[in-house]
């Protein structure tokens, strides 16, 4: 088996890499894919809370590197979804305890267990980001429709293709649709147009994330929740599946007119 | 009903959306030359080639920019010609 390595990136911090990794692995390990969700942000561990696995951390991805343990003992199973691992980030050591190369044997190595790596970048185009992207073969970029986070992105896809990781796909999160129709937020279209990379989904701002985080359950679990859609649809689209791109955003008064008449989405 | 209407009056110009969106045009027009000067030097390049057609240029003083204002970016050239040609150079 050769398992995909997709790192999940962004440039900017906060705009939802952490929350994008752990729901697309879960997603993916619902529909029965083997995940393996790597922790790349090395010093500021996140995934593992995301996912309700703080309590289960022994050894980490700095640990299997050094060779003080083997990968098999750090890699935590999820609680809900079966076939899903994660293996977290050192919380205590340099965000340069990993090296380019040994995060490409590593990934080697994962490529044979699992059929989707998926490695959660830190924040910056330093260091950590160099070694989160070295043995990734696909790149999710994660934006929101503010001027900082759009332009970060835009340069992280040059590094990216500098990096010879070419075509990376684009999630724009925390989309508030009302504010799009009134004028107020930059919609798809403006930021596809200004980028130029393919759009792979789109996720709507949404409390039920907040609630989902608290709770340490990824919200993809929560088949009612919007966002929860969005990331099963993105799932889907990983898949290979042409899912339509919902009128979720920049539906117009047109469409929502006529779904409110003839009751179809 | 009015939301209706509002419709209508909010595909206008100075929304923030369009703000921000033009706002982020600019910043990656100044953000990409300088993340890659090249792009510059190969677009003088480029530009060289097809002006000789037309004349001989002084390739020393030859420089092309982007000029910054506040709301527009400029490409400016600064092309000292040496002498026209009688006709254009169909070589190559
Ligand atoms: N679509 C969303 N709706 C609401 N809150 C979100 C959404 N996406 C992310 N968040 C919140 O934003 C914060 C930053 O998200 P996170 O995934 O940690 O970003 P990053 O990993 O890029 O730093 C978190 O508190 C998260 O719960
Ligand atoms: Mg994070």
């Amino acid at each position: 088996m050769a398992g995909r390595v997709i790192v999940v990136t962004s440039g900017k911090g906060g705009v939802g890499k952490t929350t994008t990794a752990a729901n697309l692995g879960a997603g993916l390990a619902l529909l029965g894919r083997t995940v393996c969700l790597i922790d790349a942000d090395i010093g500021l561990r996140n995934l593992d809370v995301v996912l309700g696995l703080e309590n289960r951390i022994v050894y980490d991805l700095t640990d299997v590197v050094e060779g003080s343990c083997r990968l098999r003992q750090a890699l935590i199973r999820d609680k809900r979804t079966e076939n899903l691992f994660l293996l977290p980030a050192a919380q205590t050591k340099e965000k340069d305890a990993v090296a380019p190369d040994q995060m490409r044997k590593l990934t080697l190595e994962l490529r044979e267990e699992f059929e989707y790596i998926l490695v959660d970048c830190p924040a910056g185009i330093e260091r950590g980001f160099k070694n989160a992207i070295a043995g990734a073969d696909e790149a999710i970029i994660v934006t929101t429709p503010e001027i900082a986070a759009v332009r970060d992105a835009d340069r992280i896809i040059g590094l990216l293709e500098a990096a010879e990781l070419y075509n990376p796909r684009l999630i724009i999160n925390r989309i508030r649709p009302q504010m799009v129709r009134k004028g107020d937020m930059m919609g798809i279209d403006d930021i596809i147009d200004i980028l130029a990379i393919e759009l792979l989904g789109v996720v709507p701002d949404d409390e039920d994330i907040i609630v989902s985080t608290n709770r340490g359950e990824p919200v993809v679990l929560d088949r009612r929740s919007r966002a929860g859609q969005a990331y099963n649809n993105i799932v889907r689209r990983l898949e290979g599946i042409d899912v339509p791109f919902l009128s979720l955003e920049e539906e117009s008064w047109i469409s929502r007119f006529k779904r409110a008449i003839m009751g179809h989405s | 009903m009015i939301e209706f209407f509002k419709q209508f009056w909010q595909r206008d110009t100075d929304s923030s959306r369009q703000i921000a969106k033009e706002r982020l045009r600019l910043v990656l027009v100044h953000d990409r030359v300088n993340v890659s000067p090249n792009l510059l030097e190969a677009l003088k390049e480029d530009l060289l080639e097809v002006i000789s057609k037309y004349m001989e240029i002084e390739e020393t003083g030859f420089e092309v920019n982007l000029d910054k204002s506040e709301n527009s970016v400029a490409l400016i050239a600064n092309i000292p010609v040496k002498r026209m040609k009688r006709a254009i150079d169909q070589g190559q």
